[in-house]
């Protein structure tokens, strides 16, 4: 996350002060960097995460500790290679997975050796809860979608443009759904642990919502290529199937006033804190998304920076504080207690969010410029439209500054008690089932 | 169950359909174009260009810039960069793909989001 983070403050540079680094760490290097970068930390955490969930629901460690060795060190050494791949140019795949595809062969391995570390610790023979059947369904579409991302390979997909556009979209808006699945079904443990009782994942409203998305992950990618002349059935499906995420929306604001009694009982945790944090952001990016998914407004949004608004709500406001949320409660004090650190993560949570919010509104005007150049002015040239765009991205890159700032606050307290467990566990080692906790 | 059943079937019969129907385009792209196409990847052109608006957003999108621009005019901007755009050492071969690829590009449509009609029940029609 903090390469990310790094990565990302240094190409946003380049909208400020476009051509710095021109000849040796250019835009095609550095937004490669930044987008892996955030997607590897959402896939590291949402794995690691339902690992140390598993081992809680199941109340022992996991059956085998050397696959999960071999799956963790196989996914940091290709993640590693990915991202030194970039800075030598090296490159082959497409938009998200810049990547030379050779590096699909580790991560399709590893994810299997996932695959097998989850199901040799599930039991079936009872009824399970809604947060595995999402871990499932994460896990299994994750591996199917990554590999239709890959389809682009057959040369009579890759000599058909909008084909294989079309499949292109169609894996991204799974793969995403996929992710999804694995982080919301571990926010909804966490809610159940904070709540002291598991009856939302038992509740038929978990699992009618569980369906919806599942719904939504397989149909709603539509919304992504209006603009593309695919098959009129594709875009058709994804605006119906993308309404009906207006269900989702209108029952957070049903629900809002409970929410906010529920969140003054247990805003004291700090996991807590960042799940209300990402509730707030699921409600502005849902309310976008949905804007976004009515076709004639798509056309005044679509090649436009709205689209990035809406990508870094996603990521950041929903998926990364949610994540947050989860260090939190599995790093939290293990080895060191983070009273002394509660004035400053306090500040951190605020700054983050707050950064965020002009973040998000920067590049939501930014786009609402762009959008204007492209359909009333066909005789201004494009390097004129980034001129007028230019105040917004100071916005937008020293919101970026608080965003990276505020992140790393947040992040020091866990990071520093990691470094204390590491010297503990030194001194006295610890058990199998704190170890990976830890881990 | 039953409904994780139904809905996984429909999933990979949709999947199914898109992978084995008839393209939307018309032709597939020749080799020069598909050379050129693998140059895009390579080169990781899609980092700040964007194909039917999908892509990046430091430069312009590239769906039409064989119509809207000369071939010439293409060229120029491959060989040299911009104060923006680095100069990617291009060899004579691979410019020739490139402007074929983008050749390509332009048959298979328009990309302006002027040139679309709106409906009102929100949907939206190609030119």
């Amino acid at each position: 996350m903090l390469s990310a983070l790094l990565f990302g403050l240094t190409a946003a540079l380049q909208y400020i002060a476009p051509g710095f680094w021109r000849n040796t760490f250019s835009f095609e290097k550095l937004r490669p960097l930044h987008v892996s970068s955030a997607v590897f930390w959402i896939i590291l955490a949402a794995i690691g995460t339902v690992l140390s969930y598993l081992q809680q629901h199941n109340q022992q460690p996991l059956k085998n500790l050397r696959l999960v060795s071999i799956q963790y060190y196989l996914f940091i050494v290709s993640f590693t290679a990915v991202l030194i791949s970039y800075c030598f140019g090296i490159f082959g795949g497409r938009e998200y997975w810049e990547f030379h595809p050779v590096f699909a062969i580790p991560i399709v391995t590893a994810w299997l050796f996932f695959i097998i570390n989850f199901f040799v610790n599930i039991s079936f023979a009872q009824k399970q809860p809604v947060y595995i059947w999402m871990w499932i369904t994460g896990i299994t579409f994750f591996l199917f979608t990554y590999l239709e991302s890959n389809l682009w390979l057959i040369p009579s997909i890759r000599n058909h443009l909008v084909k294989d556009m079309t499949i292109q979209w169609k894996s991204y808006g799974s793969i995403v759904g996929s992710w999804n699945m694995l982080i919301y079904g571990s926010s909804i443990f966490l809610m159940d642990k904070i709540a002291g009782n598991r009856k939302y994942s038992f509740s038929k409203i978990g699992f009618g919502l569980y369906f919806l998305g599942l719904f939504n992950l397989m149909f709603n990618w539509g919304h992504h290529i209006y603009t593309l002349p695919t098959y009129g059935f594709v875009k058709n499906i994804g605006y119906l199937v993308s309404m009906t995420e207006i269900f989702l929306l209108g029952r957070i604001i049903f629900l809002w006033k409970q929410s906010l009694n529920t969140a003054k009982k247990h805003i004291h945790l700090q996991p807590f804190k960042f799940l209300i944090a990402a509730d707030v952001w699921i409600f502005l990016t849902l309310g976008l998304a949905i804007a976004m998914s009515i076709p004639a407004l798509n056309l005044y949004m679509h090649g436009t920076h709205v689209i990035v608004a809406h990508t870094m709500g996603a990521t950041i406001g929903i998926n990364s504080m949610i994540l947050l949320a989860f260090v939190y409660d599995l790093l939290d004090d293990t080895c060191q207690s983070l009273n002394s650190f509660r004035k400053l993560i306090h500040k951190g949570y605020w700054l983050l969010n707050i950064s965020l919010f002009f973040f998000w509104i920067s590049l939501i005007i930014a786009g609402f410029i762009k959008s204007y150049w492209q359909m009333n002015q066909p005789d201004v040239a494009f390097g004129s439209m980034m001129l007028t765009l230019k105040p917004w991205m100071y916005l937008f890159y020293f919101a970026g500054t608080g965003l990276a700032t505020g992140f790393a606050i947040v992040l020091y307290p866990v990071i520093r008690n990691k470094i204390m467990c590491y010297f503990q566990r030194r001194q006295k080692p610890a058990s199998t089932l704190e170890a990976l906790k830890a881990a | 169950m039953l409904i994780f059943f139904l809905l996984c079937v429909s999933f990979f019969s949709y999947s199914a359909v898109l992978y084995f129907s008839e393209t939307p385009e018309k032709e597939p792209s020749g080799s020069l174009a598909a050379e050129g196409k693998l140059i895009w990847q390579q080169k990781n052109c899609s980092a700040c260009h964007q194909l039917y608006g999908l892509g990046g957003h430091l430069g312009p999108d590239l769906t039409n810039v064989y119509s809207t621009r000369s071939e010439a005019y293409i060229r120029a901007f491959l060989k040299n960069g911009s104060p923006v755009m680095p100069d990617f050492k291009l060899s004579d071969q691979e410019m020739k793909a490139l402007t074929a690829f983008f050749k390509y590009t332009n048959s298979t449509g328009t990309a302006s989001p002027r040139s679309f009609s709106k409906h009102s029940d929100g949907t939206i029609s190609q030119p």
